[in-house]
């Protein structure tokens, strides 16, 4: 059937390319030591603080309306994911951007999910139940912190000492602070996840900045086969390989 | 005002693996079909850049859309339902091929014992092994009647596996040999042959090798590329109806694939289903589409919901314990154990949605139940389906979930860290059912499917038993720490467990009792047949989609005999105790 042969030569032809991926991948480890100082993709450039970074036209404000507020989520992000001997934190790997990008779209204005009335706060077994969207949980949550430092430490957030700082998050996860329209942990759980997020994801979203998220998880990111590795006894330390890399000029 | 087309032969409502299935099976036998679906089209051309962990397996792409329509939940009678406002617990499909174009792809028979439980239960350790509130039923089939029809399912999809000693006897081996060995794969049997079981390779729809099979489609040979289930195959090497029904239905000129098509409501005269009506979501354009013979293949969810809506069937009254509609909804448990290794490091980011060893000495009844306080249990297994770094954050119990040590330890054992999982069987309880919310509605103003669920006592035993089996397991295979998994309090619609819903329109020999026949043809209309894992009567402790297609083949049959003869396909058996 002329359909099915078409289909099928299609489908070899792209596993003839995709395998070109397959090649490289070092065994042992040392990628850290190695990539964290330099550049993985053509294009890239050091920026005026030297950190690697793919582009920064895209790193302005989608969502937030006020850089003080940005810088709020800056700094909580950061104990949530700090900077260490393991390698950078939530701020030098772009989860702060990552997080304001995301509010402005369909994560931040939950698009793909049930939001009709009537609210009710339900039991810990319901799971997200407020009426306000993540961009606006954002915006309670971030206020909420700056008004509980206040009230805490007499201080702002981003003026406090980690450890200060990381009571206050505590708080919040632990629902000791009334928030309106939402609880404080439904807000610390989304700003933990998100978090996460910005910090794994493909460097496409802006956060895994010079993917040194995966670097330093040991996280090849996207290959298009380990067919020849997956016997392997070793671990296997690959450089990782960002999405980008799938878009083929032809 | 709908307009009314043309009367079609058969119509699916979705069409996943069972509309698929049903579409292929009918249109090579030359009948007309129409596949109402109302998801996007999508093929292989478009997983060509699906390597996004945050796309797919987080914001959850290739799932349904919740604005439109979801369900609620409570655990209890007494508590107010809420809707399932974001995807957790299980993730539902949508668009052409559902679920079955982001599922992992490992593939079981139900044993023997599933099909006949209440039977052989009662059989073996008497009629009060539970307690009245557990509704066991048997199927009104036996594995001897579905064995054809399991291979049928495995022959088209091309399953990779090997001989299981303690599963389903077959008839035929696999249409493909086992996956790969691995260290990790190996590891687990290893353990487990010093501890006496009998460990084999998970049967597979990530295909070891390329097959082409009986209907002419080619499913390609998997490369382990780590990016699996929640994602669609780049290379075709996942056996989806993508890459074999709908194609094999398509082929034929016989079938008509409507997409964006919201099947909303049965058009029922109180006899037979005479169509159905649904809305274009692209135009909102209402369309009644009349035909002979209607089959719901919409998945439990809206197998439930589309008859309850329509007013077909009656509906179960857990009071009471009368009706039928709804009842028996089971899930699934986890019980399991995580083990920590200090000292070496494993491939994990590698591998394939059903790469992995599993064992069956501590399922269904192939062992003793006389001493403990359950029946069944769940297959055991060591999957390596592919650790992306957000999802996989296994951290020590007693770590917290944030900050410098979390970050430290979950970085330290992201790759040293192998867990050893069971799929508890789920025995259904007379409080745990399917209903019409009466609040929340859907964007049609349609009432939204109730879930009503929690875990049972029946739960919580057979959980512990099984964890801590598993944790032998773990600790044999040299983990320097052994975690056994908990059960919650309570069931949560939060964290994902698995999408193995099942139930609410199930088979059995007695209309009293059940839904369907063994054909899964309606007891009260004999023109609509309601496939899916909605006929299980019990979940049974294995993934659910051999059974379902097996079930669907078995129901593609029992549509060709209705064309001829007309009326019910089975005698019904009435038993003498009307409930
Ligand atoms: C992440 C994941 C992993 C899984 N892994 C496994 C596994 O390893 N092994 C296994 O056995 N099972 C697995 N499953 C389960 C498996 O995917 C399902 O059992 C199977 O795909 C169900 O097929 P189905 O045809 O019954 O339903 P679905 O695939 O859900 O198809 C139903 C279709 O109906 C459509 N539909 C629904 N309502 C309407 C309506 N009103 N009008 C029009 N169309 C409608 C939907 O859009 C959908 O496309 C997994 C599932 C998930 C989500
Ligand atoms: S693991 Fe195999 S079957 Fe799964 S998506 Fe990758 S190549 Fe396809």
């Amino acid at each position: 059937m002329a359909e099915n042969e078409e289909r099928s030569t299609m489908s070899r032809r792209r596993f003839l390319k995709n395998s070109s991926y397959v090649a490289g991948g070092a065994i042992g480890g040392g990628f850290l030591g190695t990539f964290l100082g330099r550049d993985l993709l053509r294009g890239t450039q050091q920026n005026s603080n030297g950190e690697n970074s793919v582009n920064d036209f895209n790193r302005a404000l989608m969502h937030f309306t006020r850089q003080s507020d940005f810088e709020l989520l800056s700094a909580a992000v950061e104990r949530i994911f700090p900077a260490d001997d393991n390698g950078p934190g939530a701020i030098e790997l772009g989860v702060p951007f990552f997080i304001d990008h995301q509010l402005a779209g369909s994560y931040g204005h939950n698009d793909r999910e049930y939001m009709q009335g009537p609210f009710y706060p339900g039991s810990d077994f319901q799971g997200y139940q407020t009426r306000l969207k993540r961009h606006e949980v954002f915006d309670v949550g971030i206020k909420g912190i700056e008004e509980e430092s206040r009230k805490e430490f007499d201080s702002s957030f981003t003026g406090l000492e980690g450890d200060q700082q990381d009571q206050i998050l505590q708080k919040f996860q632990d629902n000791d602070v009334a928030l309106k329209g939402v609880t404080s942990s439904t807000f610390f759980e989304l700003l933990r996840s998100a978090t996460l997020e910005g910090a794994y994801s493909d460097p496409l979203y802006g956060g895994n900045g010079n993917m040194k998220g995966w670097l330093m998880k040991e996280f090849p990111g996207s290959y298009m086969s380990y067919i020849e590795e997956i016997e392997e006894e070793e671990f296997i330390n690959k450089e990782p390989q960002p999405l980008r890399a799938h878009i083929v000029s032809e | 005002m709908a307009k009314t087309l043309d009367k079609v032969e058969v119509l699916t409502v979705g069409v996943g693996w069972t509309g698929g299935i049903i579409a292929a099976e009918l249109a090579k036998q030359g009948v007309q079909v129409v596949g109402l679906e109302r998801g996007k089209p999508r093929s292989t051309e478009d997983f060509q850049h699906v390597h996004d962990e945050y796309r797919y397996a987080i914001r959850y792409e290739l799932m349904q859309d919740l604005s439109r329509e979801t369900i609620t939940f409570r655990n209890h009678r007494d508590e107010r339902a809420l809707p399932m406002r974001q995807l957790g617990s299980f993730l539902l499909g949508e668009g052409l091929g559902g679920a079955g174009v982001h599922w992992n792809g490992q593939t079981w028979r139900f044993l023997p014992y599933d099909l006949q439980i209440k039977s052989k239960t009662d059989e073996k350790y008497g009629p009060d092994k539970l307690g009245a509130d557990y509704t066991l039923q048997d199927w009104g089939i036996t594995y001897d009647e579905l064995e054809p029809y399991f291979y049928k399912f495995e022959e088209m999809a091309g399953i990779s596996g090997e001989d299981n000693p303690n599963g389903a006897p077959r008839s035929k081996p696999y249409p493909t040999p086992p996956m790969k060995e691995t260290p990790i794969t190996q590891r687990f049997k290893d353990a487990a042959n010093n501890l006496d079981l009998h460990p084999f390779h998970i049967p597979s729809g990530n295909l070891s090798e390329s097959y082409e099979n009986p209907d002419g489609q080619t499913v390609y040979q998997c490369q382990y590329c780590g990016f699996c289930e929640r994602f669609g195959c780049e290379y075709g090497a996942k056996s989806s109806p993508n890459v074999t029904v709908i194609p094999t239905a398509q082929d034929t000129g016989n079938f008509e694939l409507r997409m964006h098509a919201n099947v909303t409501e049965l058009v029922y005269d109180g006899g037979k289903v005479t169509g159905v009506k649904y809305v274009d979501l692209q135009t909102g354009d209402e369309f009644i589409q009349p035909a002979d013979v209607v089959v719901l293949t919409s998945y439990v969810m809206n197998n439930v919901r589309l008859l309850l809506n329509s007013g077909i069937g009656r509906p179960y009254d857990p009071e009471t314990g009368s009706g039928v509609i709804g009842k028996n909804y089971c899930y699934q448990i986890l019980p399991g154990a995580n083990g920590f290794f200090e000292e070496e490091k494993f491939n994990t980011y590698m591998g394939a949605g059903s790469l992995g060893a599993a064992i069956d000495d501590y399922n269904g009844d192939n062992f003793d139940h006389s001493d403990v306080n359950f029946i069944h249990g769940g297959v055991a297994t060591i999957t390596q389906t592919g650790q992306r770094p957000i999802n996989n954050n296994t951290v020590p119990n007693g770590t917290p979930n944030w900050g410098q040590e979390f970050k430290s330890q979950s970085i330290k054992y992201y790759h040293r860290v192998l867990s050893v999982g069971a799929q508890g069987a789920s025995i259904p309880h007379r409080d745990n059912y399917l209903s019409l919310d009466p609040d929340y509605k859907d964007i049609f103003g349609q009432p939204l499917l109730r879930m009503t669920y929690d875990y049972t006592e029946q739960d919580r035993n057979l959980h512990d038993y099984l964890s801590e089996k598993c944790a032998e397991i773990v600790k044999e295979m040299g983990a320097d720490t052994v975690e056994p998994r908990e059960i919650s309090d309570h069931y949560s619609i939060v964290p994902y467990q698995t999408t193995h819903n099942t139930g609410g329109v199930i088979m059995g020999g007695d209309p009293e009792t059940s839904a369907v026949n063994n054909y899964l043809q309606m007891w009260d209309v004999d023109n609509l047949f309601v496939v899916g894992s909605s006929a299980f009567a019990h979940n049974g402790g294995y993934n659910p989609t051999g059974t379902v297609g097996a079930l669907a083949y078995r129901a593609a049959e029992g549509i060709m005999k209705f064309r001829e003869e007309n009326g019910q396909l089975v005698t019904a058996r009435h038993s003498s105790k009307k409930v």
